[in-house]
């Protein structure tokens, strides 16, 4: 039978898969995907946890979660499209002009 | 039974694609494969009885954020592979043993939690999507209503940045009605 700890398993290997993109990628587009990753994991955690406990916060959380990351797509990808314009690329390494 | 089988085909097939989506060098493929990973993900919120989140899930993830990515893919050369420079493996390291104390501390949590109470309890015989309405406009719903005006500043934010430069419109070329008008006043 599948219990609590296969979900939090699975939702710990989708999360290390985020972190290992969001450390390993330096495009920015990348980076984002891969910060929907580590909250798609999150979101599995949360249902998992609201299911085996029978208690609907964490579905709450799930749903606060989601919208965080709409808001979070919409401000980034306009961030993104204007330091495209000014820069013809997004990758990190580019965009480092700040470097002391 | 089916239920195990659902488990490890969906887990299998998420874990696959997020990979493709990690490690992938072409910016379409990722996203593609990001798409089609969310919607196996709401496949795990039906699983565990969450009907309404998959819904949402479906909805928002999967048309919308993804509907959001795909135009913005427009501004950006989408068919070019992307070149990286490999990162400093110190830091690389230092943050990856970091992040892996945290996951063991996120793992003992639960084992020192052991007697967690239902705050909002689900009830027998009710929908899900009833249960989640009461509970969001009860006792969520300053924070409901908080993040609806997020969203709003978001959309704003979205639209201001996306939209600078973009007063000349891109469709109808305005010379060339210059030069109809010129041609007008000749006559």
């Amino acid at each position: 039978m599948i219990g609590l700890s296969h979900y939090l398993i699975v939702s710990a290997i989708l999360f290390s898969i985020g972190l290992v993109g969001v450390l390993r990628r330096r495009n920015l587009l990348m980076l984002f995907f891969a910060t929907e990753v580590m909250l798609n994991a999150v979101n599995i955690a949360f249902a998992a946890i609201s299911h085996y406990y029978n208690d609907l916060t964490g579905q709450m959380f799930a749903f606060f979660i989601i919208a965080v990351a709409a808001s979070e797509v919409a401000v980034g990808l306009g961030i993104l499209i204007v330091l495209y314009k000014k820069h013809g690329s997004l990758d990190l390494d580019d965009l480092a002009n700040m470097r002391g | 039974m089916y239920e195990i089988v659902a488990f490890y085909l969906f887990s299998a097939l998420t874990i696959g694609l997020f990979l493709i989506t990690v490690l992938s060098k072409n910016v379409l493929y990722a996203m593609t494969s990001l798409a089609a990973g969310m919607v196996l993900i709401s496949g795990f919120f039906f699983l565990l009885g969450a009907d309404f989140l998959g819904v949402v899930q479906l909805i928002v993830y999967v048309g919308a954020i993804m509907a959001l990515y795909s135009f913005a893919m427009m501004f950006f050369d989408a068919t070019r592979d992307i070149k990286e420079k490999n990162t400093n493996n110190t830091w690389v390291f230092l943050l990856g043993g970091l992040s892996a104390l945290v996951l063991v501390l996120m793992f003992a949590g639960p084992i020192y939690s052991e007697n967690i109470q239902a705050l909002y309890p689900m009830h027998e015989g009710v929908g899900n999507a009833q249960d989640v309405g009461i509970v969001l406009f009860t006792k969520y719903l300053v924070p409901f209503e908080v993040a609806a005006l997020m969203l709003l500043v978001a959309m704003i934010a979205g639209i201001i940045l996306a939209g600078k430069k973009m007063d000349d419109s891109l469709t109808e070329d305005l010379s060339a009605d210059d030069e109809i008008m010129t041609a007008k006043d000749e006559k």
